[in-house]
């Protein structure tokens, strides 16, 4: 091919190419103003049948599902019509997952553990999701999903001795504060490393599909996980076998430091990459605990009658810092969170129910008081079995345990290894006993 | 300087000397980096030459390699070395074996960094020591500073080389040297050796180990961390001890390994990272090679034990004093 050529520098008289570097609307110091952002109302976005071709509702990636209007009203096609008793116990499940979060923040900062995440602001999207799932049905978290273990009324003693790391942890020890772990709870082990969650909830629900079972499984990541490969092998897998799954991706808005923007965010929704892989897709108001039930609803029918996967996204917004590790004044704007337009998720359930002749400011309070004592009173129940402190709580023996299904003579040998360091460093403990 | 100011000055020199130096990484831009070892550093070079990426190990390391095909020098940052795997085809099968199999069309002069190690309390993802996996593949350099002088020199001689480095940065003593004693406090790095830090251009060379303390009984062979645990345990034993920082593991200064042992007589290898097929077996059989006939007694290793990294187990998972005292106590016999 030819073409014209700067004689000089024998390079092609074409403009400059650019790189684009994507950038957030608000850095720290600017004022928040979400305008910008397109919020459908409340009852707009239409309810397909669940057994509906993906191919006939791509449309629904790009609203957002919501039943709750501005005055807190529910409202049509959406509305998942809930007694106001599973009403009542969403709102406090939700409300004690932040009470949680609050305590468990607080005790991170008194040195009572290492580290702790909260989900202040997303609590709908665990909570209002699993009391749309079975009790039996899987999940495969991420780590800001503790209100799933909440919902399922799981011990609160049980995940603050895991978050203490102590001698009646379950997961004697081994990891980080958060990343749970309960068969029994329908919880799948927690990993730190992202999205890798993602294909093994699709390979559960093809097994639960394979054998003919009415489990389904669901999972959830945050937008910045989506930029995974696993989140993509997990989309290819789920549609190309019909998995019965729910993908979750939580759009809260920050990976860390990083806006949305830096997953595709910018360009498109995090619902619409279901609709490359032929796969239904839905975009939720991820405040709207309502909404998040309806949406979990129709998905978890689709996948029980074998139409398939959804993906979800949950437009949300993460109020606090990313972890007790971050320091999010460094990086967004400080009112960002107030001007969210999408409201707190417990005070807009909470509105409903008042609305509805259900509730009311004094029973709120009232409750909010009990559930703080609640979780006082776990905690203290907990910390009878240790808190971090030098964190040798469990037996040091057990270091070596579940390696292997049987130990080998190589960990028998460093296990007698390290039994010998111990008495050189405490020589008055016996083997077995915590330090 | 502490480690991460030198780090940062590092690639502040680097980017300021070769327009071709680029920095990605998740959220290495704007904020500075989870460790804040890119802070500043998007503001003074601009947005195209400092950015944040995807959360995506293996994309970063992909676009890093064609970006070094283009001819730049990219320096990703993936933010804990636990997320190194998602990306190790892109490292093995393609940056290590680029230059190779176009015969030399396509150098790749990547310089992966990423902070490794534990006794940060971080649990399994967030403390292990995966240097002996880059070790095992042809055609990567791995690099592991101990202080901030080297940690400025040897990344820059990093960048500047023109074959891939995994350049692993040990985060327990970003901030201080370690000795061991988790119950002690770690004393900051202006009150030691090796952080006076030029503010300009310098290079420590790969290849070239570092004797940290000279001795006549026994050989110490450690990287990174256990530099400092290794120097606190001799100390406190009284052993007269030579302790050798490796500085480089790929390229490894062997002529001062085998002129330190060949002295000595004695040879202990102290390593983070899980005993199993770990770097130290490799310098146990070099050393065993080379110098079997001056060695009075088997070489001995310290390592972390063959499991995941324990969370509230750290301290005793983690190598510490005793366990090398111990292990001199063997060498040192007879
Ligand atoms: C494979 C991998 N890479 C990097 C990290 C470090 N990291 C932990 S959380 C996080 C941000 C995740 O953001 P997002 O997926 O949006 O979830 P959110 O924290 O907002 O809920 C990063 C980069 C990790 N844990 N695993």
């Amino acid at each position: 091919m030819t073409s014209e050529v700067d004689s000089e520098s024998g390079r092609r008289n074409l403009p400059p190419l650019s790189l684009h570097i994507p950038e957030p609307h608000y850095r720290p110091g600017d004022v928040a103003d979400f305008s910008n952002i397109a919020i459908p109302a409340a009852g707009v976005t239409p309810r397909p049948d669940s057994a509906a071709a993906a191919a006939t509702m791509r449309d629904m990636v790009y609203g957002l599902v919501r039943v709750l209007d501005d005055d807190g009203k529910a409202v049509e096609p959406w509305d998942p019509r809930l007694t106001p008793e599973r009403l009542r116990a969403m709102l406090r499940a939700m409300a004690l997952t932040r009470a949680f979060d609050e305590r468990m923040f607080r005790a991170q900062r008194q040195g009572k553990t290492s580290f702790y995440m909260k989900s202040t602001g997303e609590e709908a999207v665990a909570v209002a999701a699993t009391f749309a799932l079975d009790r039996e049905d899987m999940c495969f978290p991420s780590y800001r999903q503790q209100g799933i273990l909440i919902a399922r009324d799981w011990s609160l003693v049980d995940m603050m001795n895991q978050i203490y790391s102590n001698k009646a942890d379950r997961l004697k020890g081994r990891q980080l504060p958060i990343m749970y772990s309960t068969r029994e709870g329908a919880f799948f082990s927690i990993s730190g490393n992202l999205a890798t969650q993602y294909p093994q909830a699709v390979g559960w629900a093809m097994a639960s599909a394979a054998k003919g079972d009415t489990k389904i499984a669901a999972t959830w990541c945050g937008e910045g996980s989506t930029a995974e490969g696993d989140f993509h092998s997990a989309c290819m897998f789920a549609t190309v076998y019909r998995a019965p799954v729910i993908l979750n991706v939580v759009n809260n808005q920050w990976a860390i430091s990083s806006f949305a923007g830096f997953a595709g965010g910018d360009e498109t929704t995090f619902a619409a990459r279901a609709v490359g892989y032929g796969m239904a897709g839905l975009r939720v108001d991820g405040n709207d605990p309502l909404a998040v039930y309806a949406a979990t609803a129709w998905a978890a029918e689709r996948a029980r009658t074998n139409h398939g996967p959804t993906l979800i996204e949950h437009f949300t917004y993460r109020a606090e810092g990313h972890s007790t590790s971050d320091d999010p004044s460094q990086y967004r704007s400080a009112d960002e969170g107030a001007h969210w337009p999408l409201g707190d998720p417990i005070a807009r359930l909470k509105t409903h129910l008042i609305g509805l002749g259900e509730w009311s400011d004094d029973r709120h309070a009232t409750q909010d008081l009990e559930l703080a004592e609640l979780v006082k009173a776990s905690a203290k129940e907990a910390e009878k079995n240790g808190i971090l402190g030098h964190g040798m709580h469990q037996p040091f023996e057990t270091m070596f345990e579940d390696v292997f299904e049987e130990m080998p003579w190589h960990l028998k040998e460093q296990s007698a290894q390290m039994a010998a360091e111990r008495t050189r460093k405490w020589p008055d403990k016996k083997s077995g006993d915590p330090v | 300087m502490n480690m991460i100011e030198a780090i940062n000055s590092a690639m502040d020199v680097a980017l300021a000397r070769d327009s071709n130096v680029t920095i990605l990484g998740e959220d290495v831009g704007f904020f500075g980096g989870v460790f804040r070892a890119t802070a500043g550093l998007q503001a003074k070079h601009g947005k195209t030459r400092v950015f944040d990426t995807p959360i995506t190990e293996c994309g970063i390391i992909g676009v890093a390699v064609g970006m070094a095909a283009y001819g730049l020098r990219p320096v990703p940052e993936i933010q804990f070395a636990d997320y190194i795997y998602p990306a190790l085809d892109q490292l093995v099968s393609e940056a290590a074996r680029l230059r190779y199999r176009s015969a030399g069309e396509f150098p790749m002069p990547i310089t992966v960094r990423s902070p490794f190690g534990g006794g940060i309390f971080g649990g399994q993802t967030h403390s292990q020591s995966p240097e002996g996996i880059f070790t095992h593949v042809s055609g990567l350099k791995t690099v592991v500073p101990s202080n901030p002088y080297d940690a400025k020199g040897l990344l820059l001689a990093s960048i500047e080389d023109n074959d891939p480095t995994i350049f692993f940065e040990p985060k327990r003593i970003y901030n201080g040297p370690f000795d061991g004693h988790y119950d002690r406090p770690v004393s900051p790095w202006a009150k030691h050796e090796g952080s006076e830090v030029p503010e300009g251009y310098y290079t420590v060379p790969l290849g070239k180990a570092a004797i940290v303390r000279a001795g006549a009984d026994v050989t110490i062979l450690t990287y990174g961390t256990m530099v400092h645990v290794a120097r606190a345990a001799v100390e406190e034993l009284g052993v007269d001890a030579e302790v050798i920082d490796l500085r480089t593991l790929v390229p490894l200064d062997i002529e001062t390994i085998e002129a330190s042992v060949k002295k000595t007589g004695r040879c202990l290898i102290v390593h983070e990272a899980t005993r199993t097929s770990g770097f130290g077996a490799e310098l146990a059989a070099m050393v065993q090679e080379r110098c079997f006939y001056h060695l009075e007694a088997p070489v001995e290793r310290v390592t972390g034990f063959d499991t995941p990294y324990p969370h509230s187990l750290e301290w005793a998972y983690f190598p510490g004093p005793i366990r090398i005292g111990m292990a001199l106590e063997k060498v040192m016999k007879d």
